[in-house]
């Protein structure tokens, strides 16, 4: 157990400092503190809504950004690998395959955690202007920080697969975003007038979405939690056997 | 000591390597030869454990690749073709995390790191940045992280690939003096790299192994190893050699006669019981008795070039 500690932190460290030494960590984080904000308070209309709760003011768009940005986070993992031939160098290495998918995914969870904190300013306005109840605006932090993991998890499936981080980027892109529609209130009414309430409960139930929107009224069931890391889990196993097959 | 037997691998119905088994011992440095596409690097991606074969085991120091992976990393040290490495780090960045996950930690770490860069003439680049270097310090750097956790099995593929005269000769020399002590294989085209630091060779055609022996084993396996080359003046080129071919240990002459020439070269085939000594001194007697002008006389020990052909071109 202790060598796979030690290679996940060895992963964890380099891949971290990979993403805070170059420009993209950067460049991702303010770009989303200006939407999320931007969004907040001139289209969620924060100031008048008086949504203490941030759902539909501020956690509400989040998604779409996650969509478009947790992507970007996620397709250098595998990719640069592929391409850059340092695989060959990781994987002649006493690691196995599992430890570096958990040291990657890790380091971009925490790039997350990162761009997430710095939108606690929000936090702090609502607080003041109002008595906002803590509960949902925490198990909403929680829930919009397992939706990028889950996006960034599925990205770095997909990037196993490709050595272009341009085909990872649009695939992704297009897969979370589909798992995000599925669940979204509008496009589940669409769905409800074509099929039975059941089917479209069901489809809803393997949405991002959904999940995500239950745990931002402080709905904090289980089943959210565990919809979320199962996402994140089958992600990193699809990665693990990508990775496999690519050398068998 | 490294054990490979029957490694097979086929990439769809394309089959890179089919059959190939060898031994290297401690101490022993095995030159991999063989023309592109022949299997060199398949097979030693294989026996670092980053490929898995289609069928075949591998051994390092009694360990199986196949059931204990990580146990059998831990001996070997690699450099890859290409010699990859991180752009996004730098030198001593790139070591350090190397050296983590070799799991060389706490106060050998750091003179691990210092040794390796010492050792790969890398002191100089040591904070630069990989992405900046030049192709030489690339490839010293990637040797680096091969040997920093002093590892019983060393596999290079193109050590030398891309580096000016001088650094190759350092990194011949090195390997020369690991492979006192280690197990090392390492891939050429290089064949004077073959004689320079290996103690046996072995060349790959088609993913098969053609040959397999001591540099001067192979070399005696040249169609022309232990000829006669001569260079000789005389009244005519042609005269001369046709005195060459009468002589009584003489096989065949191979060499034309340059019309309205008076020197000859060319080289002198010995027969079968003839050792090359008696044709040497038969062709001296001939010139003396002859008074040709000897002014080149020497014993052909075969040549790796002329082996390596022979062994690989009639496949294609």
């Amino acid at each position: 157990m202790s060598i796979a500690i030690r290679n996940i932190k060895a992963v964890f460290k380099r891949e971290l400092t990979a993403y805070f030494t170059s420009p993209i960590a950067y460049v991702i984080i303010v770009i989303f503190l200006l939407m999320a904000m931007g969004f907040a308070f001139w289209i969620g209309n924060l100031w008048d809504f008086g949504d203490a709760s941030l759902t539909w003011t501020f956690f509400f768009y989040l998604p779409f950004f996650f969509v478009v940005l947790a992507p970007a986070v996620g397709m250098r993992l595998w990719s640069d690998e592929h391409r850059d031939g340092t695989i060959e160098l990781m994987l002649t290495m006493p690691i196995e395959p599992w430890h570096a998918i958990l040291g990657k995914f890790l380091a971009s969870a925490v790039v997350w955690a990162v761009a997430l904190l710095f939108t606690w300013p929000i936090v702090w306005t609502i607080q003041y202007l109002g008595d906002p109840d803590m509960g949902p605006v925490l198990s909403g932090y929680l829930g919009a920080f397992l939706y990028a993991s889950s996006c960034v998890a599925i990205t770095m499936a997909i990037s196993a697969f490709t050595r272009s981080q341009v085909t990872c980027l649009i695939i992704s892109v297009a897969l979370c975003l589909a798992l995000t529609l599925i669940g979204y209130p509008q496009i589940v009414d669409q769905l409800m007038k074509m099929f039975p309430a059941g089917v479209v409960d069901t489809i809803a139930d393997f949405s991002l979405m959904s999940h995500f929107l239950d745990m931002t009224k402080g709905v904090l069931v289980f089943r959210d939690l565990l919809y979320f890391l199962s996402v994140i889990v089958v992600s990193l196993v699809i990665t693990s056997i990508a990775i496999r097959a690519k050398r068998a | 000591m490294i054990k490979v037997e029957n490694l097979v691998k086929k990439f769809g119905p394309k089959t890179a390597v089919d059959g190939i088994s060898f031994e290297v011992g401690k101490g022993e440095v095995l030159g991999f030869l063989g023309p592109n596409g022949a299997g060199k690097s398949t097979t030693m991606r294989m026996v670092t454990g980053f490929f898995e074969p289609t069928s075949g085991s591998v051994d390092i120091n009694g360990v199986s690749m196949l059931d204990e992976p990580l146990l059998a990393k831990e001996k070997i040290g690699y450099l890859p073709e290409n010699a990859p490495l991180y752009s996004d780090m730098t030198v001593a960045g790139f070591l350090g995390f190397c050296a983590d996950l070799r799991g060389v930690g706490g106060r050998s770490r750091k003179k691990a790191i210092d040794e390796a860069l010492e050792t790969c003439f890398l002191e100089p680049v040591r904070n630069q940045s990989v992405d900046t270097l030049s192709k030489g310090y690339r490839h010293r750097t990637c040797l680096a992280q091969s040997i920093l956790h002093d590892p019983e099995v060393l596999i290079l593929d193109e050590p030398t690939d891309g580096l000016d005269p001088n650094q190759k000769a350092e990194v011949r020399n090195l390997i020369r003096r690991m492979g006192k002590t280690r197990t090392i294989i390492f891939s050429t085209h290089i064949l004077e790299e073959v004689e320079a630091a290996c103690t046996r060779a072995v060349v790959i055609d088609q993913g098969k192994i053609v040959a397999d022996g001591t540099p001067a084993q192979l070399k005696a396996k040249a169609t022309d190893a232990g000829a006669i080359e001569v260079s000789i003046d005389g009244p005519s080129a042609a005269g001369i050699r046709a005195e060459l071919e009468k002589l009584s240990g003489a096989k065949s002459v191979l060499g034309d006669a340059k019309e309205g020439s008076n020197s000859y070269n060319g080289s002198v085939l010995p027969k079968a019981k003839t050792s090359s000594k008696k044709l040497a001194s038969e062709i001296f007697e001939l010139c003396t008795a002859q008074k040709f002008t000897l002014s080149e006389l020497h014993e052909n020990p075969g040549r790796l070039d002329d082996v390596f052909r022979s062994m690989t071109q009639t496949s294609e």
